[in-house]
């Protein structure tokens, strides 16, 4: 799977992430599906509702209106993004366990070091249940 | 009858459940799936014989979150 996301919408998640240092952020990403990738071109902060420096959460009723919203101006979900304040932009073995939506791709946005990592994942079902894979991430 | 599923119209047989749709539908790992009709969040949804009716807006929520 490859992605691309707009430097706007990294802008937003990454201006986001940094806004609620030291804990970690979320949101949900948007866009298109486009010749079998994704086009990322709407990133959406979100409260983490587990306001956690090593935990997230998105509360369901803030998902369901943010995906309506997004629905209404003709884009597509896409998947969600999170921060890693402090870790690599990895999945964490928390992370490996709750992820399992086969359509979305999770994007992790670590400020460990001196400049931000952003990296995508998806669910590889056809590698076997629970199989995880980076994915092929650009920012156009 | 047509519901709209993830805004999407589809039609299915008269008084299908909410678990019935999730099965019909081909939802993987229902476990970690909120249902969202109308708006209103569905209580237990892999099992819930909830009727749906003509024009239910019906939205599947994977849970998202996260740790270390």
């Amino acid at each position: 799977m490859r992605i691309s996301i707009t430097r706007e919408a990294y802008g937003t998640l990454l201006g986001w992430a940094r806004q609620n240092l030291p804990l970690e952020a979320c949101g949900l990403v948007a866009g298109r599906l486009a010749d079998g990738g994704k086009e990322i071109t709407r990133a959406v902060p979100l409260a983490n509702a587990q306001a956690s420096r090593e935990r997230f959460g998105i509360d369901p009723r803030e998902q369901l209106a943010a995906v309506k919203a997004l629905r209404s101006e003709g884009l597509a979900p896409l998947g969600n993004f999170h921060s890693h304040p402090e870790t690599p932009a990895r999945p964490s073995g928390e992370d490996l366990k709750l992820f399992r939506d086969p359509a979305a791709s999770y994007l992790i946005l670590s400020l460990a070091g001196p400049e931000p990592v952003l990296k995508a994942f998806g669910l590889t079902p056809s590698a076997g249940e629970g199989a995880f894979a980076e994915e092929e991430l650009e920012i156009i | 009858m047509d519901l709209f599923v993830a805004g999407e119209r589809k039609s299915f047989g008269d008084g299908i459940t909410v678990a019935e749709l999730l099965a019909l539908e081909n939802v993987a790992n229902p476990e970690y799936v909120t249902v969202a009709v109308n708006d209103e969040f569905v209580d237990s949804p892999l099992g819930s014989e909830r009727p749906l009716a003509e024009g239910d807006r019906v939205e599947f929520l994977y849970f998202m979150g996260g740790g270390i």
